[in-house]
Formats: C-alpha cells, structure tokens, sequence
C-alpha cells in the first residue's frame, strides 16, 4: 500500500485525472499548490516594479493505491502530464501505514483502489 | 459657436460621447469575466487595444470613408486626417462637426472590441492589433457610410438609428468569420471551459446599458424627441428581454442564471439599436420580448457544434441586430418618428428595405473579416502554440497575471543583475 503523490502542471490536471480514470484508478485528491522545480523563472512586469516569479502554480494529486496499483498509477500520471518541457512535475512514491474508510470502517486494502476488488 | 449650432444639442451629446466611451471598458470588464482566469487580461486588453487603435485609424482615414460624401460604397478622403472637421455644425445636425466625429469615433471604437470575443484564448496580441486596425476601416467604416453616411442603404431607405447594421450585424458576422479562421481552442469540446467570475460578467452588462443610453439616445445627433424616445425605449426592451430571458432559464433548467441575465441585458440593448428612435414604447416592449428566443436559441445550439464562436458576439448581436433591424420594418410609426412607417402602420415596402439591409450587411461583414484574416495569416499566425494557450494568454502575451499574489517573487531591483543565474537552478 503506497500513497503516490504527483505534482503536475494546472494546465495538465484535466488530462492526468482522464489517465487516471482510464487506469481505473479510483479515489484521488488534488490540491492547489506553488513550487519550484528547476524551470526558467518568468519575468513580469508592473508599472516599474519587475519580478521574477520563483514560484509557478502546480498541481498536487495524491493518490493511496494497493501495492499492485502503483505502477499503473505512475504511468497515469506520466502519460497525463508529461509535456517534454522542463516544469513537468515530480512524482513521489511513499510508504503508507493505513488507511481507513470512513464510511464502513473497512481498513488498508479495503479502503484503497482498487475499489470492491 | 457658430450659427447653427445649439448649445442644449451639444452639451448632451459632450455625455453621450463619454457614456459610450465608457461601453468598451464595460465589454473589457464582461467579455474578461466569461473567459478562464489565465485570460482575464488579455481578453480586457484586446477591449483595451480598440481603445487604441480604432481611435487612431478611425481619425487618419476611417472617418472619412465612413461619413465624407455620398459615394454609394465608400465614402471620399476629404476628411481624412481630420482635415476640414471643425466647430461648424456637420450638415444636417446641430452639433459640431468636431463632436460628431467624436461621438462616431466611440461607435467604431466599442464595434472592433466586439469582434474580439470570438478570437479570446487563443489568438495572438500582435495580429490583433493588426486586425483591430484594418477591420475598423475595412469593415466598420463601410458598413457605418452604407447605413448612416449617405451610402446605398441609407439610400435606398433603409432606417438604422443607431447601428444595427455596422454595430450588432457588423460585429455578429465578423465574429462568426473570425471564429472560422482562427480556429477553436484546442481544449474546445474536450473540457469544461467556464466564464472565471460572473460577477464582472453582471458588472460589465450593467455598465453597458448605462453606456447604451447615451449609444442609442445620442443617435438622434439632438435632445429632440427622437432622442428621448430612443433613450426610453433603451431602458423599456433590455427589461423585457430579462423577463422573457428568465422564462426561458426556468423552463430549460429551472434556474435563472446570472450570466444568463448579463447576456439578455445585452441582447435587449442590441436589438432596440436599431430601431430606438423609430418605434413607438409599446412595441419596444414587445420587440424585446421577442429577440430574447432568437439569441436564446443560438446560445444554446451554437456550444454543440465545433465553431467556437467564444463569447457568442453572433447569438448576442448579430442575430438580435437582425431582429431588430427588421422588426422597424414592421412596426415602425411615423407617429412617434415623423419619418416613416412600418407594415404595421401601412407600409409594407419598409419591410423590403430593411430585409436588404439585414441580407447585405451580414454577407459584406463575414467576407471582409474573412479576407482580412486570411491576409494576415499569410504574414504571421494568427495564434499560439498549444503550450503558449496551456499557459495563458495574460502570462504569454503580457508577462501580467490578473491575480497576481506576489508568493515567490523575487523583486529585480534596477541594481541587481536581472540575469543573475544562480537564483534559477540548472534545467538541465
């Protein structure tokens, strides 16, 4: 049982959850975020104040699949989000003690995607 | 003031020319909220950018093709640059000439910016700007000698008070031609694009009627009667149209909408463009009532097909100036206009000449915006990269966002190397 985090462009966050779907994954949660990852800082301009923007606008999704869904779920969010530029984004794989659905209780595998298998 | 002038005339058309400068900002404001918060800007900026260059084109020539001589397509040159416009009252009006141009200027100014909204998200500012420039004299000025500045329309008899056929015809079909050649955006069809704040949308709407009062009651070049009518019957349609507009969001959805309310109010001011000052109060209402179902329609209809006519300049304008156009064909009363009457009121040939106007202008407005574009193209393109429309117009284009929150900027100082490398790690 992992939990995978993805950090996407905004721009791509429609197709990697279309991805996601097709993988069949279920159960996704998606957040607003702003990071830095390598890419050419943007200049903006205004009035005379001139800024370099450090920080661009991503798109955080973190996803809590069964052992066997990890690897589809990579693959889902690569396909999704991968445009070839630098600023694709990051996925990130950890380690997840538990998980418990608040619904019925169920615990770990059953409360992870693969949902009713 | 010279002879012929009347001070009460002018200072009411000094406002008029101001409430209908203020229209394109209020169309910047309504056209920005219907677009994803990374356009905001540049959607606002092409509004911005007629503002600019209609202003200027529409004083070197455009001005002059529109309203000097009574040539049957084009006007002469002999207004051009302005020459010869000055404190005498222009012919048939007692205003100066000087101020009539001005308050003609505003009209081609909130025209160009109209069109923009078929061309949001995806094209580029440059073409444009080129585009804005050219089509305010190829085709706004034109169209505004053939309706209003003694060319064949006006000619022929066909009524225009305050341009429905430069303004609303003028600006719906140019709108569906430019949609056509630039082309939908590339998530059209394949996601939600939705309006980013309906409250500018409803602000915008709301700032544009007020405007249309001095569009529609400035039309009459008097405070005259003419005047006075137009202006009432500015605020009776736009009313009418919400009315039957929030029937028609009750009975598809059960809801009224907001954006839905913001559009009718446009549609209502559109169709009573033309025939303010030729129809009496009563029938305002029901011509009101009426162009709701039109643009309703094709509001609805036109997302199902793959013509991304973005904002719907044709459903919101060219299709209520068609209504409208013809509907003075119809009820048109020399009562209240002391010009001419309509089917109605026992003048059937009316109708003819108005449903001339309403076939002409819309074939002249998509050709011209077609060729126009095409010419364009043939130099630069007309739009970005997938990744530049990814991105956002306002960050491509401008190098502004409209929500800019300051989070991870880093403040350039005129002191500081703007290309220190070591505040960006290596990409490679």
């Amino acid at each position: 049982m992992k939990l995978v985090i993805g950090i996407v462009r905004p721009e791509k966050a429609n197709d990697v959850l279309e991805a996601l779907y097709r993988a069949e994954v279920r159960g996704v949660s998606m957040s607003r975020v702003q990071g830095h990852g390598g890419e050419l800082d943007r200049v903006e301009t205004y009035r005379g104040t001139t800024v370099k923007m450090g920080l661009a606008d991503k798109v955080r999704f973190e996803v809590a699949v069964s052992d066997d869904f990890v690897q589809p779920t990579i693959d889902a969010l690569c396909e999704g989000a991968r445009t070839g530029e630098v600023g694709d984004g990051k996925i990130f794989v950890v380690a997840l003690e538990q998980a418990v659905r608040i619904r019925t209780g169920e615990t770990d595998h059953g409360a992870v995607t693969p949902v009713g298998k | 003031m010279p002879a012929g002038v009347d001070t009460g005339d002018t200072a009411w058309m000094l406002a008029a020319t101001a409430l209908v400068l203020l229209m394109t900002p209020a169309l910047g404001l309504f056209y920005a909220g219907l677009v994803r918060e990374k356009n905001t800007l540049n959607t606002f900026m092409m509004c911005v950018a007629a503002l600019a260059v209609a202003t200027v084109m529409w004083a070197l020539i455009g001005y002059s093709i529109a309203f000097d001589g009574d040539g049957s397509i084009i006007g002469g040159l002999n207004h051009a640059f302005l020459n010869d416009v000055t404190f005498e009252p222009r012919d048939g009006t007692t205003i100066p000439h000087l101020l009539f141009m001005a308050f003609q200027a505003t009209f081609c100014i909130i025209t160009t910016a109209l069109v923009s909204g078929a061309v949001v998200e995806r094209m580029r500012f440059g073409p444009f700007l080129v585009f804005a420039a050219l089509w305010s004299v190829l085709v706004y000025a034109v169209l505004a000698h053939w309706a209003f500045g003694g060319g064949w329309l006006q000619e022929q008899g066909t009524l225009d008070f305050a341009g429905g056929v430069p303004v609303e015809m003028g600006s719906g079909f140019s709108a569906l031609a430019a949609a056509l050649v630039v082309r939908a955006r590339k998530d059209y069809g394949r996601q939600a694009l939705l309006p980013h704040n309906a409250v500018y949308c409803l602000l915008g709407a709301g700032l544009l009627w007020f405007g249309w009062f001095g569009f529609n009651g400035g039309s009459g070049f008097s405070a005259g009667n003419a005047s006075v009518l137009a202006f009432t019957n500015t605020l009776l349609t736009p009313a009418c149209t919400l009315v039957v507009w929030f029937a028609l969001d009750l009975i598809r959805g059960r809801q009224v909408t907001a954006i839905g309310a913001a559009t009718a109010i446009i549609v209502g001011c559109v169709a009573i463009t033309p025939a303010g000052g030729f129809i009496g109060p009563g029938w305002a209402m029901v011509l009101g009532a009426l162009a709701a179902l039109p643009s309703y329609a094709v509001i609805v209809w036109r997302p199902r097909t793959r013509v991304d006519e973005t904002l719907d300049v044709l459903a919101a304008h060219g299709v209520a100036g068609f209504v409208g156009i013809l509907f003075i064909g119809l009820a048109a009363n020399a009562g209240w206009n002391g010009v001419a009457d309509g089917l109605f009121y026992g003048d059937a040939a009316q109708l003819g000449e108005q449903a001339i106007a309403a076939v002409a202008a819309p074939v002249y407005a998509f050709a011209m915006t077609f060729a126009i574009l095409r010419g364009i193209a043939l130099f630069t393109p007309l739009r970005g990269s997938e990744h530049d429309e990814a991105v956002g117009m306002d960050v491509v284009h401008h190098g502004e966002e409209a929500y800019a929150s300051g989070e991870g900027a880093i403040l350039i100082t005129p002191e500081a190397d703007a290309e220190r490398e070591d505040l960006v790690a290596d990409p490679a």
